[in-house]
C-alpha cells in the first residue's frame, strides 16, 4: 500500500512518539505575526528562550494601519506592531513591518517570500495557516500555548489527522475561480465536513489552477473544518518558488526540486474518506448566511427555512436571516450592498486584483469600496501595471497592506447593520465588526456588486469565454 | 496551568451548532495581555446592547445560570480563527467544563492546555442534557476526570480523553517542560533532518 502526501511529510518530522500516540512533529518553519505576543509572553514566563530564530520569521498584518476611510485607529494598535519588531530585535529573527517591500499577511507573504517550500512542517497562531498547503507543506494554525511551545522547542505535538481526498475534475466555467470552488465545497461538506481531517486536493480543476488560486482553496479549507489543505507541488509550484528571496538557490535549488518532486500521493495511496466533484457544478457562488456553509450560485434565492431538514437548522437558517436582515425567497442579486472589500490572506493576490480590476475598469463604484493588497510586493506589482488608478478612477480606496477590514482588527471595519460584498473568509455574526453583514464572493464577484451596488452576476461583465 | 481532577456546578444550556470563536471573543478584546483577564470579553456581542446594558434573551444573562461554570453547547464549537482568547474567555468568566457533541480541531487542543475540559458528547445525550437544565433550571453537572464521568441528574456516561492531556490536566504540567527533557533527542533528529534537507534548515544562506 503506498503513502500520500501527507503521510510522508508527517514521517519525514516525527522526531519522537508518545505512549498516548501523539507525535512530536519537527517545525521547519514558525511565523510569527502581530497578535502572536502571548505565544512570547508564555515562554518567558515559563523561563524559556526563542530556540531557533533562524527559523522564525515575524510578519505584522492583523493591527497594521491600512486605509483611511472607516480607520478607528487607537494607539495600542501601534503597540502591537512594534512589539513584533521588539521581539525580532531582540530574539535575532527576520521580521518585516509596514513601509518594508516584503510585509504583507503571512499567508499571502510567506510563499512570495520563499519562507514556505514544499514538504516543510510550518505553523503559525492563525487558523488560516492552512494556506501554505497549496505549495505541498504540512501547515496549520495553532494557539498561543502552542506557539510558546514552539518558540521553546521548535517542535510541536500532534496526533496524526485523519486524511480526506477532494478530487475536483473539470475546467472552471467563465468568471468561476478557486474561491467559488472552494465556497462550493464547504457548501456540500459543511463547516464541520472536514474536522478531524486534512484535505489533500486533486483532480483537473486543481491542477490547472495557479498558485494564487491553489492558495485560496488551501486557505478556506479551515471554514469546512478539516486542520488543513494540501496540494502536491508541480511544475507550477516550482516555477513560482524560483528566484523567492529565502527559497534555495544554486545546488542546493536543484536537490530541493529533485526532492519535491518525490512529494505525491502514490497512485494506490489510502485515504480515510473521498470526495468527488466536478468544476461544472460550480457557478460564481455568494454566501447569504452566517457561516462559510451557507452558500449558493448567484442566480438562486435566499433559502426558505421552512424546508429546512430539521428543527434546529430551521431555527438556525431563520436566524441567520433575521441577522442578515434577509427575506426568504428574495433573489440574491436583489441584496442591495453598503460596502465592498476587495483582499485579504484568502483574496488579496495579484491575480485577485486583476481579475477584480478587470471588472471595475471604466465602471464607477456606487458604494463605499476598499481594495488592500496582500503584501508589499502584491501592491508594488499592481501599481506597475495601473491597477491601482483603475480603482482609484472608479472611486475605490487604495490601500496599504494588511488584514485590515477582513477581521476588522486594525480599526478598518463594517459598520454595525451594513452588508458588505467581500472577498474574504468568515461571514460569522460581527466578524467584519459588531452587527456587520458580510456576503463572501470572489474578487471579481464584489467588484461587480461595488459597480452595482447591489449583489450581482459577475458574468454579465466579463465577456463569453470561447 | 491549573489542575482539573474535578468539578460540580451548574450548567448552562447553548444548543445551537457552530459556535465560533468571533462569537465567544470578539476581536476588538484581542489587545489585552493575559493578565488582564477576558470576563467580561465572553460573548459579549451576545451578553451586551450596543450602549453595554445586558440583553435579557442570552441564556447567560438569567439566573441561575448566570453563575454557571458548565457550557452544554452544539457541534462544531470552537469552529473559526486559533485565537487562545476563546479558551481565555471562558475560564476567565468561571467555565470548567464545555459539553458539546464536537469541538473545532484548534479550539479542542487549546482548551486542554488551559485547564478547561472539553467533553466531547453525542448528540443524543447532549439534547438529553438540554432538556433537563431547561426543565429544571440550576441543575448541577458532575464531572470526574479521573473516573471519565459526567453525571447530570439521573443521567450519567463515560467520556474519552487522551492520556497525556489527562495526565497534564490532573497534574497541572507544562507541555513545554515536559518536551524539553526530550532535549537531546530533538537535537539528533534536528542535526540528521538538516543533513537531509539542507535547504530547509539554513534558509538564510541560500
Amino acid at each position: 500500500m503506498g503513502t500520500n502526501l501527507f503521510e510522508k511529510i508527517w514521517t519525514a518530522n516525527s522526531v519522537m512518539e508518545r505512549p498516548d500516540g501523539a507525535t512530536l512533529l519537527f517545525v521547519d518553519r514558525h511565523i510569527v505575526h502581530d497578535a502572536t505576543s502571548q505565544g512570547f509572553d508564555k515562554m518567558e514566563a515559563e523561563g524559556h528562550s526563542l530556540r531557533r530564530p533562524d527559523l522564525t520569521f515575524g510578519l505584522a498584518d492583523h493591527y497594521v494601519a491600512t486605509g483611511n476611510s472607516t480607520a478607528q485607529r487607537k494607539p495600542s494598535f501601534d503597540q502591537m506592531v512594534s512589539r513584533l519588531d521588539a521581539e525580532s530585535r531582540r530574539w535575532g529573527f527576520d521580521s518585516f513591518g509596514p513601509g518594508s517591500r516584503k510585509q504583507g499577511i503571512v499567508h499571502v507573504a510567506g510563499p512570495e517570500l520563499g519562507i514556505t517550500l514544499p514538504g516543510c512542517v510550518l505553523v503559525c497562531g492563525d487558523s488560516h495557516t492552512a494556506t501554505h498547503g497549496a505549495m505541498g507543506a504540512l501547515a496549520f494554525g495553532i494557539g498561543a500555548s502552542e506557539i510558546a511551545h514552539v518558540l521553546a522547542t521548535q517542535t510541536i505535538w500532534q496526533r496524526k489527522p485523519k486524511q480526506m481526498r477532494v478530487t475536483i475534475d473539470g475546467t472552471l466555467g467563465q468568471s468561476v475561480t478557486a474561491k467559488d470552488l472552494i465556497l462550493a465545497l464547504i457548501g456540500k461538506i459543511g463547516a464541520g465536513g472536514g474536522t478531524g481531517h486534512v484535505i489533500e486536493y486533486a483532480g483537473s480543476a486543481i491542477r490547472g489552477l495557479s498558485m494564487e488560486g491553489r492558495l485560496t482553496v488551501c486557505n478556506m479549507t479551515i471554514e469546512a473544518g478539516a486542520r488543513t489543505g494540501m496540494i502536491a507541488p508541480d511544475e507550477t509550484t516550482i516555477s513560482y518558488l524560483e528566484g523567492r528571496d529565502y527559497a534555495p538557490k544554486g545546488e542546493a535549488w536543484d536537490r530541493a526540486v529533485a526532492h519535491w518532486r518525490t512529494l505525491v500521493s502514490d497512485d494506490d495511496a489510502v485515504f480515510d474518506r473521498e470526495v468527488v466533484m466536478h468544476s461544472d457544478e460550480v457557478a460564481p457562488m455568494v454566501t447569504w448566511g452566517t457561516s462559510p456553509m451557507d452558500v449558493l450560485p448567484i442566480t438562486g434565492t435566499v433559502p426558505d427555512p421552512s424546508v429546512a431538514g430539521s428543527d434546529d437548522e430551521r431555527k438556525r437558517i431563520s436566524h441567520a436571516l433575521d441577522y442578515m436582515g434577509l427575506t426568504a425567497g428574495m433573489q440574491l442579486t436583489d441584496i442591495r450592498i453598503d460596502r465592498a472589500f476587495i483582499g485579504s490572506c484568502t483574496n488579496g493576490r495579484i491575480e485577485d486584483l486583476r481579475a477584480a480590476a478587470a471588472v471595475v475598469k471604466g465602471r464607477k463604484a456606487q458604494v463605499p469600496a476598499f481594495v488592500t493588497s496582500g503584501s508589499g510586493q502584491v501592491k508594488a506589482q499592481a501599481e506597475a501595471e495601473g491597477l491601482d488608478r483603475i480603482f482609484t478612477e472608479a472611486g475605490f480606496e487604495w490601500t496599504d497592506p494588511g488584514c485590515s477590514m477582513c477581521v476588522a482588527m486594525n480599526g478598518d471595519l463594517v459598520p454595525p447593520g451594513e452588508r458588505c460584498a467581500s472577498s474574504s473568509n468568515r461571514n460569522f455574526e460581527g466578524r467584519q465588526g459588531r452587527g456587520s453583514r458580510t456576503h463572501l464572493v470572489s474578487p471579481s464577484m464584489a467588484a461587480a456588486a461595488a459597480v452595482t451596488g447591489h449583489l450581482a452576476d459577475v458574468r454579465k461583465f466579463t465577456g463569453s469565454r470561447s | 496551568m491549573k489542575p482539573f481532577k474535578s468539578h460540580r456546578g451548574i450548567a448552562a444550556p447553548l444548543p445551537k451548532s457552530n459556535i465560533n470563536t468571533d462569537l465567544i471573543v470578539p476581536a476588538r478584546y484581542l489587545l489585552r495581555t493575559r493578565k488582564d483577564g477576558f470576563a467580561d470579553a465572553l460573548f459579549s456581542d451576545l451578553r451586551y446592547e450596543v450602549d453595554g446594558t445586558p440583553t435579557s434573551d442570552f441564556v447567560l444573562n438569567q439566573p441561575p445560570f448566570d453563575t454557571a461554570t458548565v457550557l452544554v453547547a452544539g457541534d462544531n464549537f470552537g469552529c473559526g480563527s486559533s485565537r487562545e482568547h476563546a479558551v481565555w474567555s471562558l475560564a476567565d468568566y468561571g467555565f470548567r467544563v464545555v459539553i458539546a457533541p464536537s469541538f473545532a480541531d484548534i479550539f479542542h487542543g487549546n482548551s486542554l492546555q488551559n485547564g478547561l475540559l472539553v467533553i466531547p458528547t453525542p448528540q443524543a445525550t447532549v439534547d438529553q442534557i438540554c432538556s433537563t437544565l431547561t426543565a429544571n433550571p440550576g441543575t448541577e453537572i458532575a464531572v470526574d476526570l479521573d473516573a471519565q464521568t459526567v453525571v447530570c441528574g439521573n443521567l450519567s456516561y463515560t467520556f474519552e480523553i487522551d492520556p497525556y492531556r489527562k495526565e497534564c490536566l490532573l497534574k497541572g504540567l507544562s507541555e513545554t517542560a515536559d518536551t524539553l527533557r526530550s532535549l537531546s533527542t530533538i537535537e539528533t533528529f534536528e542535526s540528521q533532518h538538516g543533513q537531509s534537507r539542507p535547504w530547509l534548515a539554513a534558509p538564510h544562506q541560500s
